[in-house]
């Protein structure tokens, strides 16, 4: 038969997070972005040592029973700083993603029930904006305004519009077609109304695959220019600024980079696997075939 | 020998039983129909003898193919019999072929696998084959691609495919079903015409009776994975004597009883819906960056005129432009010109805003009862999705007893509003569909090919709803259908289009009993008949 059968969910399926469970890189990925995100809420109430203290008596220990992780040129405890890094690195990955989904996603539908010109100007500006490498912008943005973590995280939520608002196009064209969209149409519903109500509902899956994805590389981003100084200013740790700290003592201490870059690998892996796993369990077909 | 038997096959996947005790047999030269209802096991039998089961199946059973084997044979006997001796049709032309490929490449890829030709050999056998099947090169060059084809032309290379080196024993599964019937009576005549050359057997899968009398020899009737009954097509079509044949052939010459008195039989009738000299051009397809072809005119100068509570068929063949204008009566479509008007308010060029009125007065019934409900939502949004168009929105109280109401009077249960879509199979779903299109109470329905993707038994339970509903409610309808079958049930008039425009209009039996237009004779010269096949069936038997 002729019908798409990505949308429609079969009655005897087992319950969602029975399937999930079984899908590997849906099951690892979401177990270390929970303990990542755990990890950095429990550093809000709680971290083995103050690293507004600084002993530099203790500086640049090796790893230890007191600092399983080592310390750092300081003195303060690396294992606090990543926990304490975390929360600045999720922050600006939810905003900037959050930017983007909440700009991109409106945009994108717009163009998909508009067409035409409206289309045709969002999209070349779309082009335009892929244009330039991300990151180097996110540098030029942060340079210009001054390095922080508000600008960083501007400069990345920007980036990510013209994403979202690619996947929401996409995906909204192809629902556009399909025949319940002409009875919404014939029973007198608008554009917007049909867009929030019948689209949406339907490109979510799209959607959130894309997020989790934008939230890697976030993460990346955010790294990226905290090692050029530009994110999040001293005494707020941050895992790229982490990095650049560590870069001069890589010969008398390499644990200074290792643990810092470990948490971002971590990091994006997880949530890399999250997204394979979350496509995975969202399209049909590819269920199917595995 | 026979060709193919197939002894005893059961089946079941992961467990679940598809298939019990089939037998049947087919000798070179003869026409099988395998016919019955969606989920009956047609397919998967079609399947088994392809050993193109999923993965999950498991056959048992003995089925013998030229002395092979099959359910033992290995893979790559399998291999070396599928495309060579096996060939198989399938159902949806647009999606049985690549499109990335030219259809030459795509018939020479079997001719070369299986016989290790040269590209130019292989290329010319697939020329003759594409000639055959009526596609010659003259015209159809082997460079073309699938998309630049229609659908009958894309059904033909599919079989050129299947029937590139003139296999033992062609399935085909539906073969028709996707075409209209002037395609379908041709693709018809080219596979019986390939069964007399090549003395070939042909396992002709479907659901209509009209096309299995016309072809088959012999047909096996299959319901739930068993077979019910078999036997020479013309005696067990005629005879019935299995109360489930006797079903099957009462359903798909189903009329619903319409009592002949109008809601109100004294006053004069009333001008619903009055379309004048009404155009739809597309803009041409971009040849430059300034400069277009010529716009393609899909609706040419149309006018006719409706009355209240009657019933019009709107027939042609597909890409006549009759869902187009479809599209421009519901005002979802803007017309290059002309004028509509419903109740005696002009619809073209109207704001959405100021159509809102018009829209509470006329909904629609779409073809495909699993496309046109958004899957997300329960059954009482999906059905009260109509209920925005009232100037009033009713509270949630209200809102549940109007969809309870359209429900029940659509034969479903109220507490249906809880579910799913994909709870309900076809029929229900085009139940759904129905009570959405009734909930404002409208005038008018138009429904496009409502009863097309549905079994034969259910066609005929969702034609009675249509009658009973035009009898109680006094609703108009617009029935677009290719199937003169369902313009004979249910309509008093018929309206035949052709290229654009409305070439005959008349009393329903008057034009489809007597055609006057070129156009309509050969819809009707096309349509499938049950009773005439069978009467030309029983003089040929009579006759050997």
């Amino acid at each position: 038969m002729s019908i798409d059968p990505t949308l429609h969910e079969n009655p005897d399926e087992p319950h969602f997070l029975k399937t999930a469970l079984t899908d590997r890189s849906f099951a690892i990925g979401s177990c270390i972005t929970l303990l990542i995100a755990a990890m950095a809420l429990l550093s809000f109430l709680w971290t083995p040592y103050d690293i507004t203290v600084l002993t530099v008596a203790d500086k640049l220990q090796g790893l230890s029973l007191a600092h399983p992780f080592g310390t750092d040129h300081l003195g303060r405890d690396i294992l606090s700083m990543i926990m304490i890094g975390a929360r600045n690195s999720i922050a600006v990955a939810i905003v900037a993603v959050g930017i983007g989904m909440g700009v991109g996603v409106p945009l994108g539908c717009w163009a998909a029930a508009r067409g035409g010109l409206v289309d045709e100007v969002l999209m070349r500006f779309n082009d335009l904006v892929f244009a330039f490498p991300a990151l180097l912008s996110a540098i030029m943005i942060t340079a210009i305004f001054g390095p922080g973590a508000v600008n960083a995280i501007i400069a990345i939520g920007i980036f990510n519009v013209p994403v979202f608002a690619r996947v929401a196009r996409a995906g909204a064209l192809s629902v556009w077609p399909r025949e319940f969209i002409l009875a919404a149409r014939a029973a007198g519903k608008g554009k917007f109304l049909i867009s929030v109500e019948h689209i949406l509902p339907n490109i979510v899956a799209l959607l959130l695959v894309q997020g989790t994805i934008q939230f890697a590389l976030g993460i990346l981003a955010e790294a990226g220019l905290s090692y050029l100084g530009l994110g999040a200013q001293p005494p707020m740790p941050s895992w790229g600024r982490m990095l650049f700290e560590a870069q001069t003592r890589m010969i008398v201490a390499p644990h200074l980079a290792l643990f810092p870059g470990l948490a971002i690998v971590v990091t994006v892996l997880g949530l890399n696997l999250l997204g394979d796993g979350l496509r995975d369990l969202l399209d049909p077909r590819l269920r199917r075939e595995r | 020998m026979s060709l193919l038997s197939i002894e005893n096959l059961s089946l079941d996947i992961a467990g679940t039983p598809i298939l019990k005790d089939v037998d049947l047999t087919i000798e070179p030269g003869e026409v099988l129909g395998l016919v019955g209802e969606s989920g009956s096991g047609k397919s998967m039998t079609a399947l088994t003898v392809m050993q193109l089961l999923p993965e999950a199946a498991r056959a048992r059973g003995q089925v013998t193919f030229n002395g092979i084997d099959i359910l033992k044979a290995p893979e790559e006997a399998m291999c070396r019999l599928r495309g060579d001796d096996l060939g198989m049709v399938f159902q949806e032309p647009m999606t049985a072929l690549n499109p990335v490929k030219t259809i030459g490449e795509q018939v020479a890829e079997g001719i070369r696998w299986h016989t290790g030709a040269s590209r130019a050999n292989a290329e010319d056998r697939a020329r003759a084959m594409l000639d055959r099947v009526g596609l010659p090169e003259a015209k159809f060059p082997l460079s073309r691609f699938p998309h630049q084809l229609s659908g009958g032309q894309r059904q033909r290379v599919v079989i050129a495919i299947a029937c590139a080196l003139n296999p033992k024993l062609l399935i085909a599964d539906e073969p028709t079903t996707a075409l209209d019937v002037v395609l379908q009576a041709q693709i018809l005549e080219l596979l019986r015409e390939l069964v007399v050359e090549n003395r070939m057997g042909l396992l002709l899968i479907s659901h209509d009776l009209a096309v299995v009398a016309d072809m088959a020899d012999r047909v096996t009737i299959l319901r739930h994975g068993e077979v019910m009954e078999s036997g020479p097509t013309a005696s067990v079509l005629t005879e019935q004597r299995h109360p489930y044949t006797r079903r099957l052939a009462e359903a798909s010459t189903h009329v619903p009883a319409r009592p002949h008195t109008p809601a109100s039989p004294n006053t004069e009738p009333t001008r619903l819906l009055e379309v004048s000299n009404i155009v739809k051009d597309y803009p041409g397809a971009r040849k430059g960056l300034f400069s277009r072809a010529k716009p393609f005119r899909a609706v040419d100068d149309v006018s006719f005129s409706l009355d209240t509570g009657h019933a019009v068929a709107l027939v042609g063949r597909s890409g006549c432009g009759k869902s187009t204008l479809a599209r421009m009566i519901l005002a979802l479509d803007t017309p290059t010109a002309g004028e509509i008007r419903l109740a005696g308010e002009n619809l073209a060029g109207k704001s959405q805003r100021e159509l809102r009125h018009a829209r509470r007065d006329m909904q629609v019934v779409f073809q495909d009862p699993y496309g046109s409900f958004n899957p997300r939502h329960r059954v009482e949004r999906l059905v009260a999705e109509p209920l925005h168009l009232l100037d009033e929105k009713p509270s949630a109280q209200n809102r549940r007893e109007r969809v309870a109401e359209a429900l029940h009077l659509v034969g479903l249960s109220p507490a249906d509003m809880e579910k799913f879509p994909h709870e309900f199979s076809g029929g229900q779903r085009q139940r759904i569909s129905i009570a959405r299109a009734i909930i404002t109470r409208p005038k008018l329905i138009v429904a496009d090919e409502p009863v097309s993707a549905l079994d034969v038994s259910i066609r005929a339970q969702v034609l009675d709803l249509f009658a009973d509903l035009n009898h109680r409610l006094g609703l108009t309808y617009l029935f677009i259908t290719h199937d003169l079958t369902v313009a004979r049930a249910i309509t008093d008039e018929v309206m035949v289009m052709h290229e654009g425009q409305i070439m005959e209009r008349g009393p329903t039996h008057a034009v489809l009993d007597a055609p006057r237009t070129e156009a309509a004779r050969a819809l009707v010269n096309a349509a499938p008949d049950l009773n005439q096949s069978l009467k030309k069936r029983r003089h040929l038997e009579a006759g050997k």
